[in-house]
């Protein structure tokens, strides 16, 4: 029983072997061997520990946080809120000082947009102390996907650069037998991602966070919009049968086996359907715009981010590590052997034309994990759910909006802005 | 001086006991007893897992009561565990009978009926996919029920069976009992073959008819076996939830959900671990009660 005990506790004294917790069961082997070439040239050992699936990864941290088992590295797959109950508990060391050592040079080595996930600028809304909280290992981003010789087949010479085109488009490949767009919108937070996207096109950024504020309504006929966007994709016929239940992986297949021409994926999808299939031959682009009112922006940030724990006796080593992995040769690595967009700018010129083409997008990125504020948990389940509520067409977009609103009023009785 | 000696031993034993007993009571409290114990506390608690936990008392409670996602959750559930109560149950009893008769490869049958409940329910999420797939790809359904249904002359039932609301949880609710009529098998078919032969040959001898010696003698010597069937049935459907996230994800809108998915959306999704915990008490004091009840119906089932 003592041992068991022994086992549940911190090591409190400084050592040569940092722990390091993760959920890439895709990047686990590389890891594996960056962690092997750095024991040999710092003789520092890198116990690389995988917990898979993400889900479970999630609830493994929270416990591990509650218990103060928590490993010297590791990432948080959580919204800004919860980074920021770990960082305030003493679980997430302020990188700030070691990103700024030497004039800034590892701080200026890594994409800005991927630093911003867990970064806290001064007078936040989480009441934490500004600093930087987390090292991104490589970046990621959402957008469309297309079938180049789906769209040939239809005679279609380019993707579409409007809202319009694209439903036009997807016309013309239903006329010809093919299934115009497929998504996993069975997992609610890409149903989300697509919809911000249209949000922010529709109404701009300051009237969605008014929005989340309370002080415009989810009523409101620009929201009725974006609501709207979903219920054209249904009236037109465009959506895979089944989407609202359908997993990633599945539609991550359903693309990779040429059974449907657009996708709406992350940038990570480049690895996946080269294993799914080496021959497919599609490109990238922006989800079109519906309206000249607003830039259109698509969610991307850092893809995973590691922290390090503020009560490991082996912080500095920790930090040293994340460090190393960051740099140029190591990022090339991981970029060449994971096909993941790198966090270092200078290994960005080793990925293939494909993740160029996703790294394009990065400049007109955005994500919640960077935004000043987000919306309460329950009124986005609301907003979530009632999208799939129009794509099944059991209800109307003012339904919906009505329905969110409603959600809201009640949180924000609770004060829960 | 005798006295104390005896009671000297006693304590012995009884210290010796104790020491005996101490891991298992140990174990027991400490992975059974406090994570009970804290969960009860912490739905008095607004905490979101990791931070500040502010007592709130019974607001969860008071929650809970309105939270009609929440009981048509219960409901969904119930519907689900009615379906394998009745169609589940009796393909079990049907097929545990036939077995338990002198019949050709009956062997080769047990083994058949029991490797849907040892699949994993991962893999039963996978196979029921592929096969109510709803796509048409150049011309044929990807689905093999839809390309069944339509091969076979009738496409008017060709469906999107996971994907409307009207069949959703109807499908869930058939995929489940697929997977669990095998435990049901199993254990009725042991059930069977405790039952006295001399039993049936006296109800022959008696002119009983096949009916009434399945009513007057297989039915009351197998209410033990039934009734734990049908609790393990009602516990186990009650709590159904990875196979409903392999069929439908985080679910069609609200119409799949079930006590366990709004748990883990509650913990997960927007990070409420006291409400999940209320939520949580809430649903296993229903379990408890629907236990106790079935044990009460079935004792009164065996008296009359």
């Amino acid at each position: 029983m003592l041992v068991i005990f022994a086992g549940c506790s911190q090591p409190s004294n400084p050592s040569n072997k940092i722990i390091l917790w993760h959920w890439m069961t895709d990047r686990n082997d590389t890891f594996l061997k960056l962690a092997q070439q750095y024991k040999q040239e710092t003789g520092i050992e890198v116990v690389v520990q995988l917990f898979a699936p993400s889900d479970s990864y999630s609830q493994k941290i929270i416990a591990a946080a509650q218990a103060n088992v928590l490993p010297d590295i590791y990432g948080i797959l959580d919204k800004k809120s919860i980074v920021a109950d770990f960082i305030k508990a003493g679980l997430a060391a302020d990188l700030t000082d070691a990103m700024e050592a030497e004039g800034g040079k590892w701080r200026n080595s890594l994409f800005d947009k991927a630093l911003a996930d867990r970064r806290f600028d001064a007078g936040n809304i989480y009441g934490v102390k500004p600093g930087i909280y987390g090292v991104p290992i490589d970046v990621t981003n959402e957008q469309m996907l297309y079938n180049k010789k789906l769209l040939s087949k239809a005679g279609i010479k380019a993707p579409p650069k409007t809202f319009d085109e694209f439903i036009k488009d997807a016309q013309v490949l239903k006329r010809v037998g093919i299934t115009p767009f497929v998504s996993g919108w069975g997992e609610l937070w890409l149903l989300d991602c697509f919809a911000s996207n249209y949000a922010f096109n529709i109404m701009g950024e300051d009237k969605i966070f008014a929005t989340y504020r309370g002080e415009v309504k989810y009523t409101d006929p620009d929201w009725i919009k974006v609501f709207n966007v979903f219920a054209q994709l249904r009236d037109k016929g465009v959506l895979i049968d089944g989407i609202v239940t359908k997993g990633n992986k599945y539609a991550e297949q359903d693309f990779a086996l040429e059974r449907a021409a657009f996708s709406f994926n992350g940038s990570w999808c480049v690895n996946v359907y080269h294993d799914m299939n080496p021959n497919l031959d599609y490109g990238v682009f922006p989800p079109p715009p519906i309206s000249e009112a607003h830039p259109l922006k698509i969610w991307g940030d850092a893809g995973s981010t590691f922290v390090v724990n503020a009560g490991s006796p082996n912080k500095d080593k920790a930090i040293a590590f994340l460090k190393w992995l960051t740099a140029q040769d190591q990022q090339v690595v991981l970029a060449r052997q994971t096909n993941n967009l790198p966090s270092n700018k200078q290994a960005i010129s080793v990925i293939s034309p494909i993740l160029g083409e996703f790294a394009k997008g990065m400049d007109q990125s955005t994500h919640p994990n960077i935004w000043p504020l987000n919306e309460d948990p329950s009124v986005a389940e609301a907003f979530d759910k009632g999208i799939q509520d129009i794509i099944i067409g059991e209800k109307t977009p003012q339904q919906v909006a009505q329905d969110v609103q409603k959600v809201k009023d009640s949180q924000s009785l609770k004060g829960n802005h | 001086m005798n006295q104390k000696v005896k009671a000297a031993a006693i304590f012995k034993d009884n210290l010796q006991n104790f020491c005996f007993v101490l891991p298992a009571f140990a174990i027991f409290c400490i992975f059974y007893i406090y994570p009970f114990y804290k969960m009860i506390n912490l739905s008095f608690y607004d905490w979101r897992g990791i931070g500040p936990m502010h007592f709130i008392a019974l607001q969860n409670y008071k929650e809970l009561l309105g939270d009609h996602l929440w009981w048509d959750s219960i409901w969904h559930a119930g519907y689900i565990t009615l379906i394998a109560l009745t169609f589940q149950n009796a393909l079990a009893f049907a097929l545990a009978l036939a077995c338990d008769r002198e019949i050709r490869m009956k062997r080769f049958y047990r083994v058949v009926f029991f490797i849907p409940p040892v699949l994993s329910e991962v893999v039963v999420g996978l196979i029921w996919n592929w096969i109510l797939n709803p796509e048409l790809q150049n011309g044929q359904y990807i689905g093999l029920l839809n390309h069944l249904l339509y091969s076979s002359g009738f496409p008017q039932l060709v469906h999107n069976w996971l994907g409307d609301p009207k069949t959703a949880l109807t499908t869930i609710a058939i995929v489940n009992s697929w997977k669990g009529f095998g435990w049901g098998f199993i254990m009725l078919l042991a059930g069977l073959q405790t039952i006295d032969k001399q039993l049936y040959e006296a109800a022959k001898i008696d002119g009983a008819g096949a009916w009434k010696t399945f009513t007057n003698v297989t039915v009351p010597m197998m209410l033990p076996v039934i009734l734990v069937v049908v609790i393990l049935t009602i516990l186990g459907c009650m709590q159904v939830f990875v196979l409903i996230l392999a069929l439908v994800n985080e679910g069609l809108v609200h119409h799949t959900d079930v006590p366990v998915t709004r748990i883990f959306s509650a913990m997960q999704n927007t990070n409420r671990f006291g409400y999940a915990c209320a939520l949580a008490v809430n649903f296993g004091f229903i379990l408890v009660c629907i236990s106790f009840m079935t044990k009460r119906l079935s004792d009164k089932a065996k008296q009359v």
